[in-house]
Formats: C-alpha cells, structure tokens, sequence
C-alpha cells in the first residue's frame, strides 16, 4: 500500500510541475503582459523601462529557470498591481473560498446521496422521477440565476438572509445553496446510477435470499460497492471547486480565490495568476490522489489486484 | 498433398511486469511447444480446460498473436504478418460470442457484403448476391439480410458469422468455443453445419472446445492440452480410450450418460495450478495420481505410441497395463 | 405428486408475466425431503425464472400471476426469520460480494439469523469451509471473492448456503461455468451434503449429463411449461414426450459417430409468440391438428411419470 501511495505521490509533483510550466509558457507568449497592463497612450519608453524592471525583456528560458529557482525559496513573484507578494495576496482569499467549498460539498453531499439511493430503491416509481426532476432541475439552472432568484427572495422580499458579503453564518447559506443545488442534482443522478447497478448484482440478489435485513443489505453489501464510483466523481468535484465558484462568487460578493483569478487574467497579473494555478492544480491533484487512495481502501481487487489461487 | 495447416513448436510467453526495482519480470509460459497439422477436409479437435492456451494456440494460428517461438503454415506457406490482405482471407474466425461479432447497429445483410467489399472482390449487385448465397449455403433464408443481430436468435446469428467468414472462401476455419453458448438442441444444428461445410468445402477446421462429447463427433483428430502442453494427441477414438492419465481424468469426469451409471471417474485433487508458477516437471504431476519422482523432475516430451497418436507421460506402458 | 417421502416443496400451477406476456404457464411439481431434482430445459424456457419465483424474488417488471409455492411445516424451535431455501448461482464469484472476506460472508447468517456472537461464527465459518472441502481453511477464511478459483468460491457459496442452516437447495446451473475437473468435484460435494445435512436439492439445468449424475426425478420444460416429469431412469431410458426424445437424441457422445446429430427443426418460440395449443407442436414430428389447437392434458405413464401430451410416445394410463 505504501508503495502505491508513494508512486501517486511522484506522478502527482511531476504534473503539478507541468501545470506550472505550461501555465508559465502560455501566460508570456499569448500577448505582451506590459502592453496589456497599460493602454495605449503609455509611451514605448515607460513600457520599455517597465519590461527592464520586471525582467519581462529576457530571454524566456532564463525567465523560466529563474522562476523555478525563486519557487524553491517560496517567492513567487510580487503582484503586478500592488506590489504584494503573489503567494500573499492568493493566501487572503483561501479562507472564504474553502468555507464556501467546503459548505458547498457539505450540503451536497446531504441532499444528493439520499436521493439518490432513494431513487433508487423506488425505480421506476413516482418518488423516483420526482427526486430525478428535483435533480435535474438542480443542475440545469444556471446559478447566476438561482442566486439572484435567492437573493430576490430572502434577502429583498424576506430580509432574513443577507444580499452580499462575508463575515457571518448568515452570509454563506445563499451561496453554499446556490453552488450546492448543482452539485447535488449531480451527484443525486451518479448516486442512482450506481447503486442500481449494485443492486442488479448477483450477491445483492444472494444477500436477499438469505433474508437478511434489507438495512444490513443496503448498508453492508449495497453502499460500500456503489461507493467506489462515487467517489471519483466527488475527487473531480471537489478539485473543481476552488476555481470554479466565480460567477457565485460574483453575485454574493464574496471575497474568493475564483472571482480573483478572473481578475488577474484580465490585467494580467502574472503572478497571481501563476500562484492560482498552482493551486489549483495542486488541489485536484490532491483530491485525485485522495480518490486513489480511498479506492485501494475501499475495494481489495485494487488492493491486491489479479488472482492468487 | 500439403496440409492446410502445419502448426510446428509453437511457443508464447507473455512478459510480466518487474516486481520491484530490481529482479527480473515473471514470464508467463502461455503455450509450449505445441504442433500439429490439419489436412484439407479435416477437422482438428484442441480440448483442455480454461487457462491451458488453446485459445492463445487459435490467436497464433489466426496471426492475431505473435508466436514467442515456432512456425504457422497455411498451405505450405508461412503465414505471419505482415501479408497480403488476400492472404488473410485464407484463415477466418468464429467466436463463442455470436451478438458481439456482429455490430449492433449495421444491418445483416451489409455485414455479409462489409468483408468482399474490403477485399475488392465483385462489385455492389454481385456482392448482395454472393451474401445470399453464402446465406443459403448456411440454411438461413435471404430476408435475414434485412434484420440486424439482436431481432435473430443465438443460433442464427453463429450461422450469419460463418456465413460472412464463408464469403471469403476460406481455406482454413477457427472455432473458438463457437457452440458452447448455444442451447443442445441449436448446438446440434451447428455442428451439423460445420460438418457439412468441412466435407463439401474440403475445409480445414481447428475446433477449439473444452467439450469432449462435441469434439468426439465432429474431429477426426484431437489433441490435448494442460498448462499450455499438448500431453495427447492422435485419432478421435483416444477420447474413449486415453493414453495419458490427464486426457483420462477428463473423460472421466463428464457426467454419465446414462443414469445410474457411475462415471468411471478419477478423482483429481485441487485445481489447474497458476501458469505464473508451473510445477516442476511433467506440468500434470501434483495431480496427477501416477506421479512418480521422475515425474515430479523431467518434463516428458511427447512420445508416438503409435503412427498417429502420441502422449507426453513418463509412465504409459505402466498406465495401459 | 409424490410418492414415497414427504413433500418439502411443493409448486402447484405457477404463472408468472414478464412484460404482460405469459413466461411461465402453469407449472407444478413438488420436491421431496432429501431428494435430488432436476428442472431441465433450454435458455428461455423459464426454468431460471421458476427457481426466482420460488424465493419470491421476481424483478420489478416480472410478476407471479397465478399458483402457489408451498413449504411444508417448520421445524419447531427453528429461528422464524432463517431462511429455508438458499440459493447457489451460476456465476460463483458474482454471487458473492466484492469488497468482504469470504469468510465473513459464510458468517453473516449465523450471526444475524442464529445470533452466534463473532468469534463463535467465525470458527462455525472455517468449519464449514474445510466442510466443503477447501484446504487451509484458516487461511482461506480471509480471503477476498476476486482472489479464488470459480471452483472454489462455489464451495464458499455453498458454505454459506449451509450457514443458512437452508433445509432446500436451488442450485441454478451451478456447473455450466465451471471446467469439467472441477464440475466434478462440485457434484460430489453437492452430493456429500445432501446426504449429511438432509438437504433436498433442486437443480436446474440444461445438460442431461448432470440430471442422469445427480438426480433421482426430474421435470422437462419447454417454453414456459412442464412437458413431462418423473423418475430420471424412466425418462431417460423410455421418453414419453417427443421433446424430451429429441433432447436426448440431440446429444453428441464420445461414442462411434453415426452420421450427424438429430437436430430438432425450428427455434424455441418467443415470449408472446407461444402457440394456444402444444408449444411444442410446431416442431413435432408427432405433430397434429388437435396439437395446435388445444393444450394437451397431463396423464400419468406406468412407472411414476407424468406427461402432457396429445400423443405421448408410451402409451397412457389413466
């Protein structure tokens, strides 16, 4: 087991360092950083000066080499707009993005795997296209939509529920439902798949015949095989929710790591934007490594792997 | 006159993956060292049980798969890829799983047309009529064309593949276990067909199956195989009367044909061992209830007992006796 | 229907809708007590469906519409909820659940059902494992489903059919998957417990060989009916249903080949497309009018058998 964690591990730092790399490359070629950053009055000589400052005039291979160098000793870079450190201005926004995040998967979590094993169950029956409905509902309103519609409601007509902001429990049940239907109504669609496709198994069918109670069947035979392909949706979701807030993040207001990259790349602030795709990168690498793991956990044909008669 | 098939030394060893940074990586010996012939109009029985290699034995005749070692040829004439597509025409498969050799989505009749087509042979109204024919040749009526694999039933279906495997006037016809899916009462049909087929088309026929019962009546000749060894070979009739202790167990253990009649059953212990770890010796020796110590440290070598059949054992006479 | 013994199970006039169309159509027999029986018949003639009927675990859109399955009375003292039928299937690993030792899964009716605490079911369990003749039972014990030979998790399957403490085995096809070597094996060891834990045995398959091995009576099905029934020696020896004639015939044998196999003409007909008289009749040789027209009635033959034909090939006795 070590060992395959120990692979996981070298296989997930060389693609990060991939990440980096191509992010790095395609940030500088794909237009000038120093003409995108002022407009077109700016005389050529104070670009020129800025470029010498920044060292943006040098060869990109020595830019490179230099910015792999300066990673190592955790600097990198300053941010072109007000001069903080890029790693800093990143680490500010981490707080309100995880407690969103981690809100969000929360309350998925809450809704979709219930339906979804409800649904289930019931196939074919009303209970099952209604919770089916209730999902696809979910996962079809664009959330633009819905958090405006939430804030129309609560916060206009109710006022129970703040409008925008962040600071208290308050200010994070619009959004966390905003982004939670979607995950749900997903993961609600994947909880169903699965678990019918367990249920359809011969030792589901053996464990019934031994009358064996229909909890000890669902909890004991029927969960920890449906999990197995749950599990990687939610590694893949989980890895998307650090950047992929930013039109909620937009409507409430609420200082995260999305809204600021959209920004950096607007202005093209190079290090920022560097900075959140390490991030990023490294958060979706960790949730796949996590998935990795948990399925040699959860299922020894992983484990163990061929046959040892 | 040259036999269709000369299959000589036929080796395959699959390399595993390296355990460790260091040591070396375990070889699979899927198939050892097995030969035989098939003459035109002759049917060729390969019999063992799962895991021996007679399927990796019909993968390497069909130069699907590489042989490790040893040679395949068709007509006199090496038959290993790359070669000309008309070549390949030359040796045809039929596999045990009739609704994935067909495409679910292509209609009957342009799957029988599909393979002339890709062999330039005829042109578009010629090849329709050709499908029909081969069509009749198999006992289906000529409206199949228009129905698609799932609307037939299991039996027909096996019938429709031979039918397209037909149309390339084959010399040489690979079944797969192609009947062991099929009800008794389809099987039967089928195995006349192929019978049939070989005898008018003086087609050469290599069946693979692990029914002995079907092999008996359908293959003149027949050889055995364990942990991917041929340890029998030779006439038909060394089903009902094995030389080797191996080939005996197997005839032993189908159920009796009659009630009542205890089978003439030799007990074999355990199961097949893992080709990753192949016993020392004669491969059959830790089940085998003649073992010997000879055959616990020399891998016998295949010995002719008489001009056409021939077994792989140390202690024959001894057995007979 | 039977004779000598008492019955354990009975099925009388079984009917079962797949879709809304007839799948099974009036099936009765009845299993004695330590008996061996066999429902013989080809793909699609609904003997799978039967043993899933008898358990009372038909699929959603899959009903029981007519006829009953009865068990004879309960042993006193016997816990109400242990079931008294259990069921081997024919794919060995897939009956058994992919991520739990197999050990634990021979324990877990005896715990749940017989409330032996874990250390006492886990000892029962590695006896029941070297019971069904797996070497290094200990070890074993601990084993995952993926790990074992088809063979051998059948044994673990039928362990755990004995942890049940089941007084009926249905066995459904529980050799067509396996090799011939160890096909053997598994029907010594069905044997061996029949004997001794008393089990009554009802098997279903398509090859004849395994009935005239292992059965004492059997019942031939065709397209969803029961077309004729009675002691294994007596069908085989004198068939009294063109069918079962035919089947036997069929067969290839490692005898002298004469001339090729006695197909029987046509297919098997399709749900929804069975004929109102004998399902049978389109392909009979024996075949007549009043075949097609009217379903053939049940008469009894000398030497215990039961027959549902116009014009059965032994003569009748009333």
């Amino acid at each position: 087991m070590t060992r395959f964690v120990l692979i996981k591990l070298g296989r997930a730092l060389i693609t990060i360092f991939l990440c980096i790399t191509i992010c790095f490359f395609v940030l500088r070629l794909t237009g000038d950083p120093v003409d995108m950053m002022f407009s077109d009055e700016v005389p050529e000589t104070v670009k020129a000066e800025f470029r010498e400052r920044l060292g943006l005039n040098r060869p990109l291979p020595e830019q490179y080499a230099k910015f792999v160098l300066s990673i190592f000793s955790g600097n990198f870079g300053t941010s072109l707009l007000d001069g903080k450190d890029a790693l800093l201005v990143v680490a500010e926004r981490i707080p309100a993005t995880l407690l969103l995040g981690g809100a969000v998967f929360i309350l998925a979590l809450m809704i979709g795997v219930p339906a979804g094993v409800i649904a289930a169950v019931h196939r074919g029956r009303g209970t099952d296209r209604l919770v089916m409905g209730g999902a696809v509902f979910g996962y079809a309103m664009p959330n633009f939509f819905l958090g405006i519609l939430l804030i129309l409601f609560f916060s206009m007509q109710l006022r129970l529920l703040p409008s925008s902001g962040y600071g208290s429990f308050a200010h994070l049940v619009l959004p966390a439902i905003t982004l939670g239907t979607a995950m749900a109504g997903k993961l609600a669609r994947f909880v169903r798949t699965s678990v019918l496709e367990v249920l359809g198994n011969p030792y589901v069918q053996a464990a019934r015949g031994m009358l064996l109670p229909s909890r000890r069947v669902l909890f004991r035979h029927v969960f920890p095989n449906a999990a197995i392909p749950v599990i990687t949706f939610l590694g893949f979701e989980l890895g998307l929710l650090i950047g992929g807030a930013v039109v909620t993040e937009s409507v409430f207001g609420w200082p995260g790591v999305g809204r600021l990259l959209t920004l950096s790349v607007a202005r093209r602030d190079l290090a920022v934007v560097q900075v959140i795709i390490f991030l990023i990168a490294g958060t979706m690498i960790l949730a796949n490594l996590l998935v990795d793991v948990a399925y040699g956990w959860l299922d020894p044909r992983i484990r163990y792997g061929g046959d040892a008669r | 006159m040259t036999p269709i098939l000369q299959a000589h030394g036929l080796s395959k060893v699959y390399q595993g993956r390296r355990q460790g940074l260091f040591g070396k990586p375990p070889a699979l010996r899927a198939v050892d060292n097995v030969s035989f012939d098939i003459a035109a109009g002759e049917a060729f029985g390969l019999v063992g049980e799962s895991g021996c290699g007679k399927s990796t034995v019909g993968r390497m005749v069909s130069a699907a798969t590489q042989p490790t070692a040893g040679s395949v040829l068709v007509d006199g004439a090496p038959f290993t890829r790359p070669m000309p597509l008309a070549r390949r025409a030359e040796v045809q498969v039929v596999f045990q799983d009739t609704l994935g050799a067909l495409n679910p989505r292509l209609s009957i009749g342009r799957q029988l047309v599909e393979p002339l087509a890709i062999h330039g042979i005829g042109d578009g109204d010629g090849r329709k009529a050709m499908a029909e024919a081969k069509l009749a040749e198999v006992g289906l009526p000529a409206d199949v064309m228009e129905r698609y694999p799932h609307e037939v039933s299991g039996g027909q279906r096996q019938r429709i593949v031979l039918a397209r495997s037909l149309g390339l006037e084959p010399k040489l016809l690979i079944c797969d276990e192609a009947v062991s899916a099929l009800d008794v009462s389809v099987q039967a049909h089928i195995v006349n067909l192929l019978s049939e087929l070989k005898h008018k088309r003086q087609l050469g026929l290599l069946f693979i199956s692990h029914d002995l019962r079907v092999v008996n009546h359908l293959c003149e000749r027949v050889g055995v195989l364990y942990l991917g060894s041929m340890v029998e070979i030779g006439p038909r009739r060394i089903l009902r009367m094995p030389a080797h202790p191996y080939t005996r167990a197997l005839a032993g253990a189908l159920p009796a044909g009659r009630p009542g009649e205890r089978r003439k059953r030799i007990v074999l212990s355990g199961e097949l061992p893992s080709p990753l770890s192949p016993p020392s010796g004669c491969p059959f020796h830790p089940r085998c209830p003649h073992a010997t110590d000879i055959c616990r440290q020399v891998k016998p070598a295949l010995r002719m007992l008489d001009a056409d059949h021939g077994a792989a054992c140390h202690r024959l006479e001894e057995i007979a006796a | 229907m039977h004779a000598d013994g008492e019955t354990i199970l009975a099925v009388t006039d079984l009917c079962v809708d797949v879709g809304g169309r007839r799948a099974i159509d009036g099936v009765s027999f009845s299993l004695g007590k330590g008996q061996t029986f066999c429902l013989v018949g080809e793909s699609g003639c609904g003997k799978s469906l039967t043993c899933r009927a008898i358990l009372g675990q038909l699929p959603p859109d899959i009903r029981q519409v007519g006829g009953t399955v009865t068990l004879s009375a309960a042993q006193p003292g016997r816990p109400r909820k242990a079931p008294r039928i259990a069921m081997i299937y024919q794919d060995s690993t897939a009956s058994l659940n992919p991520v739990l030792k197999v050990g634990e899964q021979i324990a877990e009716p005896l715990r749940v059902h017989f409330g032996l605490s874990e250390q006492a079911a886990q000892k029962e369990a590695m006896r029941l494992i070297d019971a069904v003749g797996i070497a290094d039972a200990k070890r074993r014990y601990h084993a995952y489903p993926h790990e074992l030979s088809g063979g051998t998790n059948q044994r673990i399957a039928i362990a755990r059919a004995l942890a049940c403490r089941a007084e009926v085995l249905l066995a459904d096809e529980p050799t067509t998957a396996l090799d011939v070597t160890v096909q053997a094996q598994i029907l010594d060891l069905l044997a061996e417990v029949q004997r001794e834990a008393g089990l009554s045995v009802l098997l279903v398959t398509h090859d004849l060989g395994v009935v005239a091995e292992i059965a004492s009576d059997m019942a031939v099905m065709y397209a969803g009916r029961i077309v004729e029934s009675g002691p294994v020696s007596r069908l085989f020896d004198a068939p009294s249903h063109p069918y079962t004639e035919a089947l036997l015939a069929c067969l290839p044998t490692l005898g002298e080949v004469e001339g090729p196999l006695a197909a029987i003409p046509g297919v098997v007909p399709p749900l929804g497309r069975r004929p109102d008289g004998c399902g049978f009749a389109p392909r009979c040789p024996r075949g007549r009018d009043i075949c097609r027209a009217e379903r053939p009635p049940l008469a009894g033959i000398a030497g215990g058998a039961l027959v549902v034909c116009h014009f059965p090939l032994t003569g009748a006795v009333q």
